[in-house]
């Protein structure tokens, strides 16, 4: 859990406030030692444990102080730029800045960047990178200008990416702002438009980044005063392409929309950011950590005498200006975790440490809800992983615009376009992240049913049910049985209770609406094949031997044989229309457990249960018909599907059917079926012993005695 | 040398191999040291109440670790006082078994002892407190023996089900480094007892009474599947246990505590391919040999002219003559065996049936002279390394006497002058058959990787074939078979053939045809005789093989037309084994 502990403050001078007053808080090579550039002319190296300065250099009158002062970690040297283009060189033992090494340079420097491993580097006005130790070989080459006109650098930071350097600096022109990579490693200079996406109007105020193995995660502090996030690949794929990046929301709110000053911000690690600024448009300044991955404040200290909006953090201490003076506030964070993240959420909930008003709540917005504030989250999630695939973003962008506000047609064009291109390797999540999003727009105007963008998004063969929650049940409400179809043929993974939703569907939908819908029918082979004559011979002959009438029971054949044109009436022709039977078909392909059906089952009323069982039992009198005990077509349920299903109907609704009088003659059917497949094994099994019996005899003949005196030819 | 504890249960060696500790039936763990001559007692620990079953060094040879009955004891080698005494539960699901034997312990180098025991456990125990750390109950029975990998992150252990479990050492999460001993793999190979495992670096091999060895690779060490990857289940011992008399046409069979001599039948009808003849006489059974005492038989033979058996146990020598009168035999042992002719790794008659070829366990080579119902020691051929032979071979006519050991290559003796002729060179697998041709006196030698080297002996060098076939290369399902060729036999009338066998076949090597390269099929089955003889010789190749005869213990050649084989059917061993433990199966 972050923690903020006691500040202390660390210059005894007040400082003047202002952009002149700080110019920046810079590492030493040793540690807990900090190099403070005031604005203006004096450098302190400072002691943070001990609170007390170790080292005061000032420039000469006249002279300014424009960049901080930083500590060349290769050698001990600190550095110092002053009137913009001069670059002081000292150690700890020179008094005077003037009497110390100075190079004259031939651009305006903007910063010099220092981190452990590598030299300097010095990063000009113009947008030139160059590295220290080439700048002082020769200090008055030629600095290139990469940047256009007007265009300014706002903000910049190095990280080391596998032991190369690399830079990032942003720039603002017009109110747009660019992000430039420079690599060292490869040597390439990409830019990158900020997008801002629909947050045009606000302004940025602020940024951080942090970077993880392949991206720099740069956070920016809007106006509106929420954090937005933006991945910017550190090895781009064109580098010589101006490449745009979107950037999403990943704090909302943390400083009042209307601040105007004194508003920074800070990555700490990989989910905390530290936030400078007043949380209410009326509340005084306040240091707020906030947890980014769970959303949450983890932590607030106010500074009532404000501050200057410039915040920085090395080790464990954060510095800042509090009033006048500059504060340091250490700071410690164990790892964050759900539970510590939860704990502080409740604690923070208390009346007596109330700090600050606004709360993330992340289980609501971790949800798959399609409230109109969990929307924006969850397109959150989708820019993130968007820009992380590398897709290119407009195509994307435009189809989610497109879903939000456009008509079905020109969400069908837009889908076709995104479709066209290549598929990366999280397709799927993307697709289900569309279908959901079509799915949100349809809870919220229930007129708009995107159908055909639905089932092109199902033809991807890639969406499952657990992708795209709540379509099938916004088919089931529609009715839509051929969605229903082809989700059923499409997903492996769907609930018993949808499929048995399914089941209820398809058997009390009417022909008639069933006749409008287009159905796959590859399943259904022609059903109205007059076969029970040749049907009655074969069940004679497989009852080889065996006299049928004495055994069964004699009431219930008797019956049968008293209607016997009823009976084969009942089996000649399928008991369903052909559409109803491919949709069925579909319910016998689909997957499930026993256990999990079983109680759905039982919900299917009577007659549905009847129906669905005459369907069987045709199939299966179909099935029985050739020796393969298969059904014609291109994918005909089997009889092990049909079987199961028997079974698992009988099971569920036995006591029901029992007492349906239209079901009798059904159910008497079955058990002579039953009846005669177990004369069939019995008899089979009698087949088997004799096979048996001759299998052994031939082995016998085979087999050599104990000793035997054999014929061999050897070749 | 006796231990003076009465039976001894264990075994173990030292980690430096200057050490050995035998546990005995009377509780105690007594100390040898081992010197290059002798094995000299040391020091006996605190003795213990019950029979020590199990003993493991610590890898730094500080402390032991001892399996007895009930408990396991942990001995600082330095003052030989036990340090820790861990009593095992005995009880076992709730029912108190009488008493929990520890079959095996395992000392490893952070001070974890390892025990498997009767109840079915394998336990993890603390040698520093003398506490259980943890308990894995994985069988019903008794599990019997334990071997630890070098690296000391992975263990098998074998059941008396016939189970074989993998134990790993693994992360608990991923890149965390705590680690813990997880159940891994159960292997279920064996129909009855695993009595032994070992852990090689890549394989878990097991072996038990079911008369299997296992070899089970381990995948996650194989870098490419190939053949090396594959299960291997050998079923016999890789030695001759049969021997013939080819003139009287006798077999003798070499049982663990017996020996049977059999007459072979004879016919008088003759056949085409594949028919089986009407036995004009049947096979005699006529002698059973029982041993005197507990001891196994190590080796036996029967002399060429079939009147003589010589047996060897572990302590004596036995050596027989026998009498035929019509049907009637009468057998008479030979008494008064010299003192040197204690144990025997091999025997030989030459094929004259006039002199004994005896490898003693100590290297050295005996040749006695037999005559009408004495014996005279001729010569013993001094070791040329330390270790013993365990394969010999005399050449027909009685010049040569090839003998090899396990590793150290194949030395060649002029028995005319008794002294060694040459050696063929070691290589690096250990020789499984070995025959000395009639008339030119090649050795043939074939190893336990399949290769097979003829070397003339009066040349000293390796024959122009053999060169041959070594440059071209064995066929690649040659070199692929798992059961090592175990006898080599030679046609008198065709010197240019080699008959070999392995367990599941029979090959004739002719050498006048061409060698098979990989793209020929080695499994050539008889052409048909429709076929014009032009495709009969472009499909001919040097190995002709045969597998009619499987699993195949021993064949060889009685005369020019007739060959005698013998199948050992694995159900007939099986069907003789004690029952394995009943599991149920399916409710039944």
């Amino acid at each position: 859990m972050a923690a903020l502990e006691e500040e202390f403050t660390l210059s005894t001078v007040p400082l003047g406030a202002g952009p002149n007053g700080l110019l920046g808080v810079e590492q030493s090579d040793k540690t807990d030692q900090f190099l403070v550039t005031h604005g203006g002319r004096t450098v302190i190296l400072y002691k943070v444990s001990d609170q007390k300065p170790l080292g005061s250099w000032s420039v000469k009158q006249g002279q300014i102080i424009t960049c901080p002062a930083v500590c060349n970690f290769q050698t001990g040297e600190f550095i110092v730029v002053h009137d913009n283009k001069v670059l002081r060189i000292w150690n700890t033992e020179d008094v005077n800045l003037d009497k110390v090494f100075k190079a004259t340079l031939s651009a305006e420097i903007y910063r010099i960047h220092s981190i452990q491993g590598t030299e300097p580097l010095v990063l000009f006005k113009e947008g030139a990178v160059r590295g220290l130790e080439a700048l002082l070989a020769e200090p008055q080459q030629k600095i290139e200008t990469v940047l256009s006109d007007d265009e300014v650098i706002k903000w910049t930071k190095v990280f080391m990416v596998f032991r190369h350097p690399v830079l990032i600096f942003i720039t603002e022109k017009h109110g747009n702002h660019f992000a430039y990579i420079q690599t060292f490693s490869s040597r390439t200079l990409s830019k990158y438009t900020l997008f801002h996406g629909q947050e045009e109007k606000s302004v940025i105020q602020n940024f951080t980044a942090s970077v993880d193995r392949k991206f720099i995660s740069l956070m920016s502090l809007s106006s509106d005063g929420c954090v937005y996030e933006t991945s910017i690949p550190i090895h781009p794929r064109d580098p010589d392409e101006n490449q745009r990046v979107v950037r999403s929301l990943l704090l909302k709110t943390v400083v009042a929309g209307n601040a105007r000053s004194g508003v920074a911000l800070t990555v700490l690690d990989q989910d905390h950011v530290a936030v400078l600024g007043p949380p209410l448009p009326a509340s005084k300044e306040c240091l707020s950590i906030w947890n980014t991955k769970f959303q949450t404040l983890q932590t607030s200290r106010e500074l009532p005498q404000g501050t200057s909006g410039q915040l920085w953090y090395f080790g464990e201490n954060l510095f800042m200006l509090h009033g006048k003076f500059l504060t340091v506030i250490p700071y410690k964070c164990e790892v964050s975790s759900l539970a510590g993240a939860l704990g502080k959420l409740k604690h923070s909930q208390d009346p007596g440490t109330h700090t600050v008003p606004h709360f993330v709540n992340w289980e609501t917005s971790r949800g798959y809800g399609f409230g109109s504030q969990n929307s924006e989250q969850s397109k959150r999630i989708l820019r993130r992983r968007k820009i992380e695939v590398n897709v290119p973003p407009p195509a994307f962008e435009q189809l989610l615009s497109t879903i939000k506000n456009d008509s079905e047609k020109d969400i069908e064009v837009e889908l076709c376009k995104f479709l066209a291109v290549k598929r990366t390797p999280d397709f799927h999540t993307i697709v289900g992240d569309i279908v959901l999003e079509l799915l949100g727009r349809h809870t919220t105007e229930p007129s708009f049913y995107p159908r055909n963008s639905l089932m092109q998004l199902i033809q991807t063969h890639v969406l499952s049910y657990s992708l795209c929650p709540g379509l099938m049940e916004a088919a089931l409400e529609k009715t839509d049985v051929q969605m229903l179809q082809l989700c059923l043929q499409q997903f492996p993974d769907i609930p018993e209770s949808i499929t048995c939703a399914c089941l209820k569907l398809f058997l009390s939908i009417s022909d008639d609406s069933l006749q409008e819908t287009e159905i796959n029918m590859e399943s259904v082979s022609d059903c109205s094949d007059p076969v029970q004559e040749k049907m009655d011979e074969q069940t004679e002959i497989l009852q080889n031997g065996f006299n049928a009438d004495e055994q069964n029971c004699d009431s219930c054949d008797r019956k049968l044989n008293q209607k016997p044109q009823d009976a084969a009436e009942e089996t000649t022709s399928c008991p369903v229309v052909p559409k109803r039977a491919a949709l069925l078909n579909a319910i016998l392909h689909s997957a499930y457990s026993e256990m999990f059906l079983l109680p759905h089952l039982k919900d299917i009323p009577a007659q549905h249960v009847t129906l669905f069982l005459q369907y069987l039992y045709f199939l299966y009198l179909k099935c029985s018909e050739n020796a393969t005990m298969t059904l014609p077509g291109l994918h005909p349920p089997t009889l092990n599907q049909i079987m199961d299903w028997i079974c698992l109907l009988l099971d569920a609704n036995f006591t029901v059917v029992v007492m349906i009088p239209e079901a009798k003659r059904l159910l008497l059917s079955l058990y002579k079926f039953v009846k005669s497949q177990i004369c069939i094994c019995s008899e089979l099994n009698k087949i088997e012993v004799s096979f048996r019996e001759l299998q052994k005899l031939n082995q016998e003949k085979n087999n050599r005695e104990l000793y035997s005196i054999e014929v061999l030819e050897l070749f | 040398m006796d231990a003076f504890g009465g039976p001894i249960w264990s075994m173990a060696v030292s980690p430096c191999g200057s050490q050995l500790l035998v546990g005995c039936e009377d509780g105690s763990v007594k100390l040898f040291q081992i010197t290059p001559d002798k094995i000299q007692f040391e020091r006996n620990f605190d003795r213990q109440k019950s029979r020590i079953l199990s003993l493991s060094w610590h890898p730094s040879g500080t402390h032991i670790a001892a399996g007895s009955i009930d408990y396991i004891s942990v001995f600082d080698v330095k003052s030989g006082s036990a340090v820790h005494k861990m009593l095992v539960d005995r009880q076992y699901m709730g029912v108190s078994k009488r008493k929990c034997i520890i079959w095996g312990v395992a000392f490893l180098s952070d001070g974890t002892v390892i025990s498997v025991d009767s109840a079915g456990k394998v336990q993890f125990w603390d040698s520093a407190t003398g506490t259980l750390v943890k308990n894995h109950l994985i069988a019903n029975a008794d599990v019997q023996s334990i071997a630890v990998s070098d690296q000391e992150d992975s263990f098998v252990v074998g059941t008396a089900e016939g189970t074989v479990f993998h134990f790993q050492l693994v992360s608990v999460t991923s890149n965390s480094s705590e680690k813990q001993w997880v159940r891994t793999k159960p292997f279920q190979h064996h129909t009855h007892d695993v009595r032994a495992v070992a852990h090689s670096p890549t394989a878990l091999i097991s072996g038990g009474t079911d008369t299997h060895l296992v070899i089970r690779p381990l995948m996650e060490k194989v870098e490419v599947k190939n053949y090396d990857a594959a299960l291997r289940k050998i079923t016999f011992p890789h030695r001759r246990l049969i021997s013939c008399s080819k003139k009287r046409h006798l077999l003798l069979f070499q049982f663990a505590h017996h020996l049977e001599l059999w007459r072979l039948g004879s016919t008088v009808a003759t056949g085409k391919n594949g028919d089986t003849l009407p036995l004009s006489k049947d096979a005699d059974h006529l002698l059973h040999l029982k041993t005197k005492g507990p001891e196994n038989i190590i080796c036996s033979c029967i002399s060429p002219c079939g009147s003589w058996i010589a047996y060897s146990t572990t302590s004596r020598f036995f050596l027989y003559r026998l009498n035929y009168e019509h049907d009637n035999i009468s057998l008479q042992r030979v008494s008064k065996m010299p003192a040197f002719l204690r144990s025997a790794l091999q025997i030989l008659f030459s094929e004259d049936s006039t002199k004994l070829f005896v490898a003693s366990n100590q290297g050295s080579l005996h040749i006695i002279r037999l005559l009408e119902g004495s014996f005279k020691h001729l010569h013993t051929l001094q070791p040329q390394s330390v270790e013993s032979m365990c394969l010999l071979a005399v050449s027909p006519d009685g010049n040569w006497l090839a003998a090899s050991g396990t590793s150290a290559g194949v030395h060649v003796y002029n028995i005319k002058h008794l002294k060694l002729h040459c050696t063929v060179p070691a290589y690096n697998f250990p020789v499984t058959a070995l025959a000395i041709a009639p008339n030119t006196n090649n050795l043939v030698i074939a190893h336990s990787d399949q290769q097979v080297f003829e070397y003339s002996i009066p040349d000293k060098q390796y024959t122009e074939w053999s060169r041959t076939i070594q440059k071209q290369g064995f066929h690649y399902l040659w070199l692929q078979r798992d059961t090592p060729i175990t006898h080599i036999s030679f046609h008198p009338k065709r010197p240019m053939h080699i008959l070999l066998h392995d367990a599941y076949m029979f090959c004739i090597i002719d050498k006048s045809l061409p060698l098979p390269n990989d793209k020929t099929l080695l499994y050539n089955p008889l052409p048909p005789t429709n076929e014009s003889d032009v495709i009969r010789r472009r499909t001919a190749h040097a190995f002709k093989i045969s597998k009619i005869y499987k699993p195949l213990l021993f064949m060889d050649l009685l005369d020019e037309r007739t060959l005698v084989a013998v199948e050992r059917p694995l159900d007939d061993i099986i069907a003789q084994l004690p029952p394995p433990i009943k599991k149920k199966k399916f409710g039944t």
